[in-house]
């Protein structure tokens, strides 16, 4: 038996689809939480005082916020077995308060676990293939993928086993871990960018040329934050076998040259912005060609392996279209609305992939309670071979169900709470935690999602509006995203109130766009009544199937001010 | 200032000249990059002769003094500032075989990042010293059995074990 075949015994009731740790995989992650336990004791004792400790406890996930530590756990590209996510669910509880939030990265966030309890927390991801190594820090952080990845229709190459390669490359490195800032790489490999690789420091886009090899086009400068961005292409096909060594040029450049005297301009697309594309391309160009390549010669072998375990699970053959999906569409409308908010398609004929909205109607987005995780978990071995991902639109996707079993699936979440049919609508919001939770904030951001929600807790008012995607920050760094929502809320302090700017505009797609400032800030209390208004002006302008974004597009920005004024002049003060 | 070489706090045998110290005949001394050009000039090649430099600087301007210098230490303004892993790695590549020191507030943690990016040694000031003693350098070396990175100096690659594992 090979390797692999030795690990697919071990789990009989499971197909390997995901990356499986070896013995050095397990070792590294043990020394790691070895290290950081230590690291621990130090700065209790005093050996390290908290400006030294602070990028060592950052590289390991943990935060200090507002209320108490924060942990980031690393969810690689996205993609967690049942196993996992029970072992999510049992920290919830033990260490936490029984829940957990998913991040717009891929990742889950601990809020109320204790610094000296973060070792044993640790400890217990890494008996499940866990970390939260590099979740956070100046170094390069958690890879995403697009969630899709495997199943999409629209796909060339799943992008899992390139992020899973830097993943390891970049764990660690001796070089890169204190960088001018952050770093964060995303990967797609279909037709359709849901990765949003346009806006990170760094973006890989699988591609494969007329010879059918694949390479990859790397974007770098894209980024979001107090100052967007959209990436720039700085390698058009970087063959497979080059990946890592470009790579390492790109990362060489930034730590060497990236602006260290203000962090707010110490982000790569900074340098590139400044010094302009060009030279940056020459820059790593030259760097690419002056280093010893031959260190990487031996790595599509290494990439091969990785690849092997995400294999397709054993589909079964299956007619195209179920007739029992369709009668109990029939049956049960609420059901019939879910399958066809919450449920696409899938590559194999007879599969579907079910979005799993974690945006109940006036909830807070992207929170799971542990007992949603363990019926996720349940969900994903009765109805999908154990898998399970997070989007990041901060929802959970079972991306391998049965259209016969959708129905039965469906029965099983909803008491659960997880059958809101929003998936993409209007209250499928993306938001940061705001000023409930983050020391950074300057507004609160889960009340105002939660309000707007609410506004449009009619479900069949949502459906007629259809897809829509409103993105919140707390402030100015833009971990929800708001720059590329197609409306996006940013909350501001102003004066000692919090006031709230709106863009119109924003994609994140490989079409990427930066949104469009509206007009002067609101108040959190009038945030729901202009988003009504402009989602009104919106239906009666657009045409026969026309999304948002391109009804702003072709009518133009003036005219969606225009409403605002005009709606200001009766009464509302905007 | 301590040294730390291989894990132990040794005795430094190299001295930092001071800007306005007059340069010895005999060498064995540190001395500022804007110097260095007269140093390599006044003394002959069978001097010992190092250099202290900006983490800023650009490698190709010291390729002509590589072959002279038995010392390169590289000043880490701030621990957190990485530019020094990489000028360090640059130097390696450029052929420079000599000893190579980070000098600034480096933290133990960061020995293993510093020995993979080529450094020999490290100068730390006293205080910190004091703080972080000798076996939490020593044990900051022993972390890791293995990296998952090729090419950099220290400990072994967890690649090429998969590929030995793979052939055996």
């Amino acid at each position: 038996m090979t390797a692999v075949d030795l690990r697919v015994a071990q789990r009989p009731n499971a197909p390997v689809t995901t990356y499986r740790y070896d013995e050095y995989d397990a070792a590294f992650v043990r020394e790691r939480v070895a290290e950081f336990r230590e690291q621990v004791r130090r700065r209790l004792s005093g050996a390290l005082t908290e400006e030294e400790f602070r990028p060592f406890r950052l590289m390991n996930g943990l935060y200090l916020q507002l209320h108490a530590y924060m942990l980031r756990v690393a969810i690689p590209y996205g993609t967690l077995t049942a196993r996992q996510m029970r072992r999510l669910a049992d920290i919830a509880d033990r260490w936490d308060k029984g829940y957990g939030h998913f991040t717009t990265r891929q990742n889950l966030q601990y809020n109320w676990p204790k610094l000296v309890d973060t070792p044993d927390i640790l400890e217990a991801l890494a008996d499940v293939e866990m970390h939260a190594i590099q979740t956070s820090g100046n170094c390069i952080r958690n890879v995403t993928a697009d969630h899709l990845a495997g199943v999409a229709p629209d796909e060339i190459e799943d992008p899992r086993p390139t992020a899973e390669f830097l993943r390891q490359w970049s764990s660690l490195h001796p070089e890169f871990s204190f960088l001018p800032r952050k770093f964060k790489i995303a990967v797609t490999g279909a037709e359709h960018d849901r990765a949003a690789i346009m806006v990170h420091d760094v973006g890989l886009r699988i591609l494969r040329n007329e010879r059918g090899e694949i390479g990859y086009q790397v974007v770098v400068g894209g980024g979001l934050g107090r100052s967007p961005f959209v990436g720039k292409i700085v390698g058009d096909f970087v063959p497979r076998e080059d990946l890592l060594a470009f790579l390492e040029a790109i990362m060489r450049v930034y730590n060497r040259f990236g602006r260290r005297d203000n962090k707010y301009k110490a982000r790569i697309k900074i340098l590139v912005h400044e010094k302009g594309i060009d030279e940056i391309r020459a820059a790593v160009e030259a760097e690419f060609a002056a280093m010893d390549r031959s260190v990487f010669s031996h790595d599509p072998a290494e990439f091969e392996r990785i690849a092997s375990f995400f294999a397709p699970p054993p589909y079964e053959t299956l007619p195209a279209a179920s007739s029992a999906l369709r009668a109990a569409k029939l049956e049960m409308p609420a059901f019939a609305n879910f399958v066809d908010v919450n449920v696409s398609a899938h590559k194999m004929p007879g599969y579907a992939i079910v979005t799993v909205s974690l945006k109940p109607i006036g909830g807070i987005p992207g929170d799971a309670t542990s007992e949603q995780m363990r019926v996720l978990a349940d969900a994903s071995e009765r109805f999908g071979f154990g898998e399970l991902r997070v989007s990041h639109e901060q929802n959970i996707i079972l991306p391998h169900v049965k259209q016969d079993d959708l129905f039965a699936l469906w029965r099983l979440l909803e008491p659960a709470d997880l059958a809101t049919a929003n998936a993409g609508l209007v209250s499928d919001i993306i938001s940061c935690p705001g000023l409930d939770y983050c020391s950074l904030a300057t507004a609160r951001s889960i009340p105002i999602a939660q309000a707007i929600s609410k506004r449009f807790a009619d479900m069949s008012r949502q459906r007629r509006i259809g897809k829509l995607g409103i993105k919140i920050s707390g402030c100015i760094n833009a971990c929800g995203h708001h720059h590329v929502g197609a409306i996006g809320i940013l909350g501001l302090e102003k004066k000692g109130q919090e006031s709230y700017q709106i863009t119109l505009g924003g994609d994140p797609t490989f079409s990427a766009s930066i949104g469009e400032i509206l007009g002067p800030g609101v108040t959190a209390e009038q945030v729901p009544d202009v988003i009504e208004h402009l989602v009104d002006f919106y239906l009666a302008e657009r045409e026969e199937g026309e999304a948002f974004i391109d009804t702003w597009r072709r009518i133009g920005h003036v005219r969606f001010k225009d409403v605002l004024r005009r709606e200001g002049e009766d009464g509302a003060d905007i | 200032m301590a040294l730390i070489s291989e894990g132990r706090f040794v005795e430094d045998s190299w001295r930092r000249l001071a800007d306005e110290e007059a340069l010895p005949k005999t060498g064995g001394v540190i001395v500022s990059l804007p110097r260095l050009e007269h140093a390599l000039e006044v003394l002959g090649t069978e001097s010992a002769l190092g250099v202290i430099v900006p983490n800023t600087t650009e490698p190709s301007s010291l390729i002509q003094a590589l072959p002279r210098l038995q010392l390169i230490s590289i000043s880490f303004p701030a621990f957190s500032d990485g530019r020094g892993f990489s000028l360090a790695r640059l130097l390696r590549r450029a052929g420079f075989k000599g000893e190579l020191r980070a000098s600034g507030r480096l933290v133990a943690d960061q020995y293993s990042h510093a020995v993979g990016s080529g450094f020999d040694t490290i100068e730390i000031p006293e205080d910190l010293a004091e703080r972080q003693d000798e076996e939490q350098w020593r044990a900051a070396l022993n972390v890791y059995a293995m990296s998952y990175q090729r090419g950099y100096t220290g400990r072994g690659s967890i690649l090429e074990a998969r590929r030995r594992a793979v052939r055996s």
